[in-house]
């Protein structure tokens, strides 16, 4: 359909009265893209990092995700374990293939029976980590590859995400900031989530877990 | 799909007339409208965003050769392919020959007002493939052979006991044969019915509210996950684009991601907002093999230039019609077409003409809200008087209109007699009126009195009061 691009493109350019951009303009915008200019960031995405903590925790909270805070990354296999059986949740769970999850101490908690892999039908929990929480909306940020499939984030009903409180950024700008500086090509899927699915289609009354995740429940990590 | 907008008039007032309509459009001034006021109030820095994201919008359609090809060399870096249609047709053909190349039977849907106006579900099947629309109210309206009737709530013109009509008829073949009413057993039943569609799709169509030009990225926006799953568990993504949704960077979509959730469903955020860039990775366990993503003209690239290209900033939040009075009096199926109020107004007439949508421009009481609460700024009001002069200029105007206009002019133009039949009519209205202070029959108005009073004139004309008060003043 190369002529149906050319046509289109040609259109364009004639109602812009110009040809295809060169020189000095073409340099800013060249300019624009390699170097991304910001724009007005809301003044509460700019706190300090613990204000960015708490207020990730409120919006998250707001956003009907449920949140535990655990002080040393060794308790989160016992606070997983207990939130699921507060919540009579089954304990066969699918954790993300990453390396850092497989070096927590989930052996403590024998009850739980924990597959590495992609989700399926009928798993019923997974358990992935963030590459990053933005604090101005509660949301977090995963992304998918070799260790963060993402079926994890959407077929299970509950969806458990460890979150080191260090990945706490203000900003969605601070959060692209942050997976650029990882120095990958673009993911196949950045996910932003922020609180579990809903729907309000039937009347408009919000009913949760409409396709994805009933619950979302969030374990921030806070080394002190 | 056909377009019933020449009977704009017949439409409004058969929704005026349908009672279980006017009780599900009520649902729309206590959700959205309250939702949004809550959401912007919150965020002090919202009118200066709207600044921010009006200027970026213009910024990109200025530039849209530049971006669009950008945006289309990126896609291809990342591993996928991008197809240009001219016209719905050339898009679905597109849609098609990739589902063909892959042998497929079943496709899921993510929510597209472009697939709606392509008409992509009628041209999939009428070619042996089977489309599942997955976003709840889409798949609600599918079952019912509907069009949307809002651009992010297409159910919303429906009762639940419509909706339970709906599953009871066409579930029992997944074993749901019990009526339920209530709205959680009713998602609930959905979200199991289509999730085994998910599982056997094999392919998976989306829309697209952003193309990243710095990434080659599309972007999604849901609440339900739906989108998600359409996107990740086929082996085949593609993304239906219109060629003004592109915009330049990942700091511009923050931008405009903090005004849409906000506009729309007064959203802190959405809930899902997903970047897709290319296929699956080499590593990847899971995510489609291919991504494909279709870029819609459609009458757009003309509009560039032109006294309509502000329309084109449209970010599609439906923050204008949830706050439109006409909107929420008729709801949207009576505009005719794929895309109602006050933005549906500005631009169906330049997708299907004129001469079909020419009543459109004209289902405004000009009230000013729709500009307001536009998170890009878009003067739509203006922008609808730019279609009546049109109209106007090429004598589309209904006879009585234009009947009416020749009576007015025929007055302005002799002030003596125009004074003395105002003060008549002032006079005459204020009379009929008694003192009430409104007038709910009026012979020949039956058009208006019959839905609103029409306020009655306090009985002498704006001259006269203003001559009297200058005569008082010392």
């Amino acid at each position: 359909m190369n002529e149906a691009r050319e046509q289109v493109l040609a259109t364009i350019r004639r109602g812009l009265k110009r040809g295809p951009l060169e020189g000095t303009r073409r340099a800013e915008l060249e300019a624009r893209l390699a170097q991304p200019p910001r724009h007005l960031i809301p003044a509460r995405g700019q706190g300090s990092p613990s204000e960015r903590v708490a207020l990730f925790i409120k919006m998250a909270e707001y956003a009907l995700a449920t949140l535990d805070r655990v002080t040393d990354e060794q308790a989160i296999p016992a606070a997983v374990a207990a939130f699921l059986a507060r919540e009579n949740l089954p304990t066969e769970v699918v954790m993300a293939p990453d390396a850092a999850l497989a070096g927590l101490p989930w052996e403590s908690q024998p009850l739980l029976k924990i597959e590495r892999r992609a989700a399926q039908d009928g798993d019923k929990v997974s358990i992935t980590p963030a590459f990053a929480g933005i604090a101005e909306t509660g949301t977090l940020l995963l992304r998918s590859g070799q260790d963060g499939p993402t079926t994890l984030n959407f077929l299970p009903d509950t969806h458990i995400v460890l979150l080191p409180a260090g990945r706490i950024v203000g900003s969605y700008e601070d959060g692209w900031d942050l997976l650029r500086a990882a120095g990958e090509a673009m993911p196949r899927t950045v996910n932003y989530i922020t609180g579990p699915s809903r729907s309000g289609d039937i009347e408009q009354t919000m009913q949760l877990g409409a396709h994805g995740p009933l619950r979302l429940h969030i374990v921030v990590v806070a080394v002190n | 799909m056909q377009a019933t907008s020449l009977a704009f008039k017949r439409n409004a007032i058969a929704a005026l007339n349908n009672p279980v309509l006017q009780k599900a459009l009520n649902n729309i001034k206590i959700g959205f409208v309250r939702k949004r006021a809550a959401a912007v109030a919150k965020l002090p820095e919202f009118g200066l965003l709207r600044d921010a994201g009006r200027d970026l919008r213009n910024h990109v359609l200025d530039h849209l050769d530049f971006y669009l090809e950008r945006f289309e060399a990126q896609v291809i870096e990342s591993g996928g392919q991008v197809h240009w249609a001219r016209d719905a047709a050339e898009a679905n053909q597109i849609v098609l020959d990739i589902c063909r190349s892959v042998n497929a039977r079943l496709v899921t849907k993510g929510k597209s007002m472009v697939s709606e106006e392509i008409g992509l579900n009628d041209f999939l099947e009428a070619n042996g493939i089977r489309p599942v629309e997955t976003d709840l109210g889409e798949y609600i309206i599918q079952l019912r052979h509907e069009q949307p009737s809002h651009i992010i709530a297409p159910a919303v013109h429906l009762n639940r006991e419509q909706v339970a009509d709906a599953f009871q008829a066409h579930h029992a073949p997944y074993g749901f044969t019990e009526r339920h009413e209530e709205p959680r057993a009713l998602l609930d039943e959905a979200r199991q019915v289509l999730r085994q569609q998910f599982l056997q799709a094999d392919v998976g169509i989306t829309g697209a509210n952003f193309c990243v030009a710095e990434t080659g990225s599309t972007v999604i926006v849901t609440n339900e996950g739906n989108g998600d799953l359409t996107q990740t568990l086929p082996r085949v993504h593609i993304a239906l684009a219109s060629i003004e949704k592109v915009v330049p960077t990942l700091e511009d979509v923050s931008l405009l991601l903090r005004l849409l959730a906000r506009s729309a469903t007064g959203q802190e955020l959405s809930v899902y907002t997903t970047f897709s860039t290319g296929p699956r990775h080499p590593a990847d366990v899971d995510g489609p093999e291919q991504f494909h993503v279709v870029l819609l003209d459609n009458g757009r690239s003309s509009m560039i230039g032109g006294e309509f290209q502000d329309m084109l900033r449209c970010i599609r939040c439906a923050a204008c019609l949830n706050h439109c009075p006409v909107y929420s009096a008729i709801g949207g199926h009576a505009y005719g077409w794929v895309y109602p109020g006050p933005m549906g107004s500005v631009l169906t007439p330049q997708l299907i003409g004129i001469e079909v949508a020419g009543q459109l421009p004209n289902a405004s009481t000009f009230c000013g809200r729709c500009e307001e609460v536009c998170p890009v700024q878009i003067p739509l009001p203006k922008l609808m008087r730019h279609w009546r002069e049109r109209e106007f200029e090429r004598h589309l105007t209904p006879m009585p209109t234009r009947f009416g206009l020749g009576v007015w002019a025929f007055f302005a133009k002799r002030p003596k007699l125009y004074r003395r039949a105002a003060s008549f009519a002032a006079w005459a209205l204020r009379r009929l009126a008694g003192g009430a202070g409104r007038i709910k029959r009026l012979p020949l108005a039956k058009g208006w009195t019959a839905w609103r009073d029409l306020p009655a004139p306090p009985g002498r004309t704006f001259q006269q009061q203003w001559a009297a008060r200058r005569e008082q003043r010392p």
